[in-house]
């Protein structure tokens, strides 16, 4: 278990961050499984860990703090925000493929609830080191 | 919390699935209402869907859905002719809605189908919320 604070969550922090960002271009996948013309999409998770951890390490990544910054399009939590290609192409332009959709967010779902017991486990090891019991 | 505005997409999809089950069942009632004249007749009615983008957070990636309104089927009337009735005209033709009973169906399944979907994404991140506010306990 490592020594500081900072560092006591690991990546889960990021990771932790990242799955919440992601259940919400899920979510927004499925809401629209009927809209015409809307396309899915999804982050690549793998990448935007690495660069998540790597932007933490190197002092934070870059920050919005006054109304003239400027926001870059189409990122999402510093991960660029890809559309999907789908198994079938439907004729209204949609592609949301409901089952893939909800396969996608199921384990999204999972993953953040797997980071939150190994926050939990890290934090009560903590507490019981305090306690000294 | 980031994870909030999930329960505000499913609630937009939910809301737009259920326009769409309000006119299937407009549309399946109405199915067999004869009329006299073109102009008076029932036409199918169906909702048109669009992305709705938040309203407080533009950057946010949850896409709710718009109902943008209610459009009434351009697909030409059922004419019968049948003098014997009530509703016939002078040459003896009623006039019966455009509804496809088959199509209305299929969209009605669809329909309570998706609305499962957003539900269970509800009650996924409900799940979520719930677990993060007990960390640490």
């Amino acid at each position: 278990m490592p020594a500081g604070f900072d560092n006591l969550l690991g990546v889960h922090e990021q990771a932790l961050n990242l799955q919440a960002q992601r259940t919400r271009l899920l979510g927004g996948n499925l809401a629209n499984a009927d809209t015409p013309g809307y396309k899915a999409r999804d982050i690549d998770f793998k990448a935007a860990l690495a660069n998540a951890a790597e932007n933490d390490f190197a002092g934070g990544p870059l920050r919005l703090t006054r109304v003239a910054h400027i926001q870059p399009e189409g990122y999402l939590a510093g991960a660029e925000i890809m559309y999907r290609i789908p198994m079938q192409s439907s004729l209204d332009g949609n592609s949301v493929e409901t089952q893939v959709e909800m396969a996608k967010f199921t384990e999204n779902a999972m993953r953040y609830l797997t980071s939150l017991r190994i926050i939990n486990g890290r934090l009560n090891k903590l507490i019981s080191a305090y306690r000294g019991e | 919390m980031t994870l909030f505005d999930v329960f505000d997409s499913a609630g937009t999809g939910m809301l737009a699935q259920s326009v769409r089950l309000n006119t299937t069942s407009s549309n399946l009632a109405n199915a067999n209402s004869a009329s006299s004249s073109i102009e008076q007749t029932y036409r199918a009615r169906q909702p048109v869907f669009s992305q709705m983008l938040n309203a407080f957070d533009f950057d946010s990636p949850a896409a709710g859905v718009r109902v943008l309104g209610i459009v009434e089927s351009q697909a030409p009337l059922r004419t019968e002719y049948n003098p014997g009735h009530p509703l016939a005209n002078e040459e003896g033709y009623v006039f019966m809605p455009n509804v496809n009973v088959v199509e209305e169906m299929a969209n009605m399944i669809s329909a309570s189908r998706s609305y499962q979907t957003n539900v269970e994404v509800m009650n996924t991140t409900k799940e979520m919320l719930m677990r993060t506010l007990a960390m640490g306990q």
